[in-house]
């Protein structure tokens, strides 16, 4: 349980970070809070060449608002978010979502970013940019594009990220006027990977809908404003065969089925009723 | 930082519980192990070493983390405080160490120094937690024998205690 050799170099600049990974490539990793990858390279499930430290990179450490977005840098903790002042205001959706991710002590140093990085099926903030259309800013040596939400997330810990670019920061849209927001998911212990994860926006023109830990990435359906009883129901459960949930250890597919219809129906009747 | 070589050892100190150390690590080396076996500070256990028990949990800048998924490197200049920071020289227990012995809170006291380098860093946000936001935090750590009772019993005696000084 010890991680394999590696050089280690703490950049000054995100130009140095980004010079760095343009020669090294794949046989990097970034560091940024180190809660998920620190364990990899612990059980040696990566062995990079050379690890690049961007967490006390103060440019890329800010949450701030900016054209209808709360744009969170690289080294923003999910600590920080959970902490910002504005935070239940203009993203009740996230506010609601982060208490889920790991434990106090995890989300003291693990970022954003990295979550989306990740891209864990079952992970909180995947799910919550997938349900809001949110966006990442994708920084290399040479360029920055922006990638939606949707075209991001490719499947079971799988991305649009080239070898040479870093998410230099992720964008979730602020809350819309007059939409309620609910978010619940089960795990078997609090903490643990959520065997369903669900988040829902119910707006003035429809319902939108997030599942995560069921399929290989979140998966996102929208319904008609005033879905309810039988109607939304029946659309929950076409909803749960359509993610082709698989049995593992942890639970059946059945249990899953069963958890996108139960858990599904709470949390959109909880988001309507959040509405103002 | 220029950069450092995979199995070339460089030279790491930092201010632990207020007293300056150094030691050579490795970049590789996690700073749970330097902290045992480079400094010789092994009043912080290691457990699972991916971040689950809480155990190696320790203080850096003041922020409760896990020290197992934190390179001692990263540490370099900074600050780190813990367990053996908390009782006065002479030892006498901190508010939080006496009010675990008062409760019963540990039994065979391995995973009790992560639970206390944690609560310190908790209770010094302010704040008037309740007894699940307590449980929730103790969520981050496990004790496979006393349970939890204990502990959340000696932490909501701080809470009150902290009321009422901030009343008096």
């Amino acid at each position: 349980m010890k991680p394999a050799p590696f050089d280690y170099i703490a950049p000054e600049s995100v130009e140095e970070a980004l010079a760095v990974l343009a020669e090294a490539g794949e046989d990097a990793r970034i560091l940024a809070g180190g809660q998920t990858l620190s364990p990899m390279l612990n059980m040696r499930l990566v062995e990079p060449a050379v690890l690049i430290d961007i967490s006390r990179l103060p440019a890329l450490d800010y949450i701030r608002r900016k054209n209808g977005h709360i744009e969170i840098g690289a080294a923003a903790t999910q600590n920080a978010l959970e902490n910002w002042p504005e935070l239940a205001a203009q993203a009740p959706l996230l506010a609601q979502a982060l208490p889920h991710i790991g434990h106090f002590q995890t989300r003291n140093r693990g970022t954003v970013c990295g979550s989306l990085a990740f891209a864990d099926p079952s992970a909180e903030l995947p799910l919550c940019l997938a349900l809001l259309g949110g966006e990442v800013v994708l920084q290399s040596a040479s360029r920055q594009r922006v990638v939606k939400a949707a075209d991001f997330q490719l499947g079971m810990l799988s991305t649009a990220r080239e070898a040479d670019e870093i998410i230099s920061a992720a964008r979730f849209p602020v809350a819309e006027a007059g939409a309620g927001y609910g978010f619940a998911e089960m795990a078997l212990r609090h903490g643990d990977f959520a065997l369903a994860a669900i988040a829902v926006k119910a707006g003035k023109t429809g319902v939108r809908i997030a599942i995560g830990g069921v399929a290989d990435r979140p998966m996102v359906r929208n319904f008609p404003a005033g879905i309810e009883g039988a109607a939304l129901d029946d659309a929950l459960n076409d909803l749960a065969w359509d993610l082709a949930a698989a049995d593992d250890p942890h639970a059946t597919a059945r249990y899953r089925r069963e958890l996108v219809r139960r858990l599904g129906r709470k949390t959109v009747e909880e988001a309507k009723s959040c509405r103002v | 930082m220029p950069r450092l070589k995979a199995g070339e050892k460089s030279r790491i100190s930092f201010k632990l519980n207020g007293r300056k150390v150094s030691g050579d690590a490795e970049p590789r080396l996690l700073l749970a192990d330097f902290l045992r076996h480079e400094i010789g500070a092994t009043g912080t256990h290691v457990g699972c070493e991916h971040g689950v028990c809480g155990a190696c949990t320790v203080r850096l800048d003041g922020v409760a983390i896990r020290s197992c998924l934190t390179l001692a490197v990263q540490a370099n200049g900074r600050r780190v405080d813990t367990v053996e920071g908390l009782a006065e020289e002479d030892g006498t227990l901190s508010r939080l160490q006496a009010a675990f012995r008062r409760n019963h809170a540990l039994q065979c006291g391995f995973c009790t120094p992560g639970i206390l380098m944690s609560l310190e860093d908790f209770l010094a946000r302010g704040g008037e937690p309740d007894e699940g936001e307590i449980r929730e935090m103790l969520s981050g750590h496990l004790c496979r024998c006393t349970g939890y009772s204990g502990m959340v019993r000696a932490v909501l005696e701080i809470v009150e205690e902290m009321h009422e000084e901030q009343n008096a």
